[in-house]
């Protein structure tokens, strides 16, 4: 792709040679620690799943008594797979069981024992994998058997709280052109240091993510792909506390995207940057084996700060965001990097600029698929002023060839979406699409003009950031609040508690296969037969 | 002398022309199931007061809901005299005469303690009230050199936000409440506000302030709360009303 706004290509590689120096420490890190939630996450690969009487997973039971028995520093696999053989439970639900009532000894098993305890735990995630593995087959066969809408992809979400409610409105929202669904997950998850149980019923703004949840609408989301002859695809969060058993679920549910970003949990929900950051490599390995394209969150940066003076520290979350993607394995088409049209439309030549950065972040990631947010911060209530203000954010999508249109409401701020708000904003963007789709061909931004200067500048601020990101380190810029400026110190917020440094002897049968993708391929056959799929 | 009685004007004094839009179950497929959506449309704005009524637009969404856009003329009339509407109290201070007020009436820094409570991880607003950056051009809180502010972020918990609350010799207290499912804003604001009468009987409670979108201002004495914030609410008129609390009662007993 040539530049539409003279970018100079050794200026983009500083960039990103910068934002790799500023991640480096961090990824060192992440290798060298464990979280309790990266153990669930190995014990969910294994098979566990189901919870106590109190609705506390098996897996959290099991994780909290290996921890208290001998320490998680050397992961839960060895002591869980020792006991496991020690016991003669054979089977890891009866042994949670026996754990969380206090009737199970765990220890570290060494020669022999250590043997058979590993080949036995390796075995059984592998067993998690090759499901996964199978998913994203099916994945494959599904939208060979269907088809791949045309980008931009229209992104709706649902919210109500009530899986049995989401699932109709999904389905009418995919009927009425939306080619993925968002499930909004019910706010408090993300502080929750456990992933909820079951189909669920009940939630605050937003429905639990929950492995049956998942399943419950990627299968009614076949089912309507397969009626529209477009397959559909679907979102959730793997974002908060539990990154990496949500992305584990995820890849055993076939999710299609889901929203993980490096810092949004640090910043905006005031979990612990090390905890996020440990979690986040994790997740992210294994959202890269299941096919699934991440979303990043830039775009709630400029709802706390102001959409002009931070527009670079967008771009330098998006770098690093890239950085630690591919790190984890992530392939350019999984990064669906994060931006918004969120400046006040009071400005003059406001959507000039929102031109440039959108512009700016096309060229700079061009096999990205870039997820664009509509406005948020501007709606003021007047619906029809924000009407307008949508379509502006569609026309800016289009001209920008963003990937993912992120539908706005002209309610946003107001209430959870009217069936007439979607049924509007889907007519707004098949307007502009229909209208004006192909402007992006013919827009040629002069190189000296405003919007072409505007995207150099703001590159030139992401680049001089990095360099003081480089110089103080990753996590001091957090604290001092660079991003979303909110201040995160390293030691605050929730979730330190649960981190881990690893001893010498840590060892854990689902890392062995995610840090070498190459002597562990995909399976072919996946363990669950799939549905048939019928040709459209 | 000008009418306190008024009607809603949409072009001429008078009118008494209103808009609505409105979706109503029903299908709008063939003609015989157009014409009974429009006569629903139509019998619905009746019994809202429009008289005469027009459906203007009307569109099928999937195959069992339609949208309609309404006018139409109300014949209600609405009486002037007969508004009522909570007034500020309290003056609109700049910076510098709120941190004035403070070290004239302290002589030490004001303690504020902001949170999230219940389940609600929505930072947004009280780091709009709270942070430096602040909001709408007003810079938040922490940049008054005469508050102190502790920003405890969200989730939090009503005991541990007392208990933080004591600690830190709180002046003020300030809940951020956005999410609205079930009332949630209500029932938690009610719960903080009972859980600091308990724990400061013997007085010296901190002003209690909550805030969001969904909020009615004029519910404080309800709520039990000594004042609420909605929507568009910036940190300098909080910054005021906290200033405006050190007037009346310094010790806040």
């Amino acid at each position: 792709m040539t530049s539409k706004l003279g970018l100079d290509p050794a200026v983009v590689r500083e960039a990103r040679e910068l934002a790799r120096k500023a991640g480096e420490p961090i990824t060192e890190m992440a290798r060298t620690h464990s979280t309790v939630s990266v153990e669930r996450a190995v014990l969910r690969l294994a098979g566990l799943t189901g919870a106590d009487g109190d609705g506390m997973p098996w897996v959290n039971r099991l994780t909290d008594a290996v921890r208290d028995g001998v320490g998680l520093e050397h992961g839960v696999a060895l002591p869980v797979w020792h006991a496991l053989a020690a016991s003669g439970h054979h089977d890891l639900r009866r042994l949670a069981e026996a754990a969380a009532a206090g009737t199970v000894a765990f220890r570290l098993p060494a020669g022999s024992d250590a043997r058979v305890a590993r080949e036995a735990a390796a075995q059984a995630v592998r067993k998690g994998f090759a499901a996964i593995d199978g998913q994203r087959a099916q994945r494959s066969r599904m939208i060979a058997a269907t088809a791949d809408p045309a980008k931009p992809w229209i992104y709706l979400i649902v919210a109500t709280g009530d899986i049995y409610e989401d699932i109709p409105q999904a389905q009418a929202a995919a009927r009425e052109g939306a080619d993925i669904i968002a499930v909004i997950r019910s706010t408090g998850q993300s502080l929750l240091d456990y992933v909820p149980e079951g189909a669920t019923r009940e939630g605050y703004a937003g429905t639990y993510a929950t492995q049956e949840n998942f399943r419950l609408m990627r299968a009614a989301l076949d089912e309507t792909s397969r009626e529209l002859g477009r397959y559909v695809r679907l979102t959730n969060y793997a974002s908060g506390l539990c990154m990496p058993e949500i992305a584990a679920l995820a890849g055993l549910e076939r999710l299609d995207m889901m929203l993980n970003d490096c810092m949004y949990g640090i910043i905006f929900r005031d979990i612990n940057p090390r905890r996020t950051f440990i979690d986040q490599r994790f997740s992210r390995q294994v959202h890269a084996r299941a096919g699934i394209v991440i979303n990043t969150g830039e775009d709630n940066y400029l709802t706390t700060a102001d959409a002009v003076d931070a527009a670079h520290t967008v771009v330098v979350s998006q770098l690093l965001n890239e950085y630690f993607g591919q790190e984890a394995g992530l392939a350019d088409a999984q990064l669906g990097l994060g931006h918004a049209f969120e400046i006040n439309p009071a400005v003059p030549d406001s959507f000039l600029l929102e031109l440039a950065h959108a512009q700016l972040v096309r060229e700079l990631f061009p096999d990205a698929p870039l997820k664009y947010m509509p406005p948020t911060k501007h709606m003021t209530g007047n619906v029809f002023a924000g009407y307008l203000l949508d379509a502006f954010f569609n026309l800016c999508g289009l001209m920008t060839d963003q990937s993912i249109l992120l539908i706005g409401m002209m309610t946003e701020g107001i209430h959870t979406p009217f069936l007439s708000d979607r049924d509007l904003a889907l007519e707004n963007v098949r307007y502009v699409r229909a209208a004006a789709g192909r402007l992006g061909e013919s827009f040629r931004p002069e190189p000296d003009g405003f919007v072409a200067t505007r995207a150099r500048e703001v590159l030139g601020e992401a680049t001089g950031l990095l360099r003081r990101i480089c110089g103080e380190g990753l996590l001091r810029a957090i604290a001092d609040g660079t991003f979303g400026v909110t201040r995160r110190p390293p030691d605050g917020g929730r979730g330190l508690d649960g981190v881990v440094v690893k001893a010498p002897a840590y060892w854990n049968p689902a890392a062995d296969i995610l840090d070498h993708p190459e002597q562990n391929p995909a399976v072919s056959p996946p363990t669950r037969t799939p549905e048939p799929v019928e040709a459209p | 002398m000008k009418s306190d009685l008024i009607r809603p004007y949409g072009d001429t004094t008078g009118d008494g022309r209103v808009q609505v839009s409105f979706t109503l179950p029903v299908p709008f497929g063939s003609e015989t199931e157009r014409a009974r959506a429009e006569g629903a449309a139509l019998q619905l704005a009746g019994k809202m007061g429009l008289d005469p009524a027009m459906v203007v637009h009307a569109k099928g969404i999937g195959p069992d809901f339609t949208f309609f856009i309404v006018y139409g003329r109300v014949g209600h009339l609405v009486d002037m005299s007969a508004v009522t509407v909570a007034e500020r109290a309290f003056p609109l201070l700049s910076a510098q005469e709120v941190n004035l007020r403070i070290r004239s009436a302290l002589g030490r820094k004001f303690v504020v303690v902001g949170a999230c409570i219940g389940t609600d991880a929505h930072t947004v607003g009280i780091d709009a009230i709270l942070n430096v950056k602040g909001h709408a051009g007003e810079k938040g809180l922490e940049y008054y050199r005469e508050m102190r502010v502790v920003n405890m972020g969200a989730q939090v918990g009503v005991p541990d936000l007392v208990a933080r609350a004591r600690a830190e010799g709180a002046d003020a207290v300030l809940v951020s409440q956005v999410v609205t499912q079930r009332d949630a804003h209500l029932s938690n604001a009610r719960d903080m506000a009972g859980a600091f009468r308990d724990a400061y009987l013997s007085g010296g409670r901190p002003v209690l302030v909550v805030g969001g979108p969904r909020f009615d201002p004029s519910a404080a004495t309800a709520l039990g709360v000594d004042a609420i914030f909605g929507r568009g609410t910036t940190p300098r008129e909080v910054a005021s009303y906290l200033a405006s609390t050190l007037d009346l009662e310094p010790a806040h007993a």
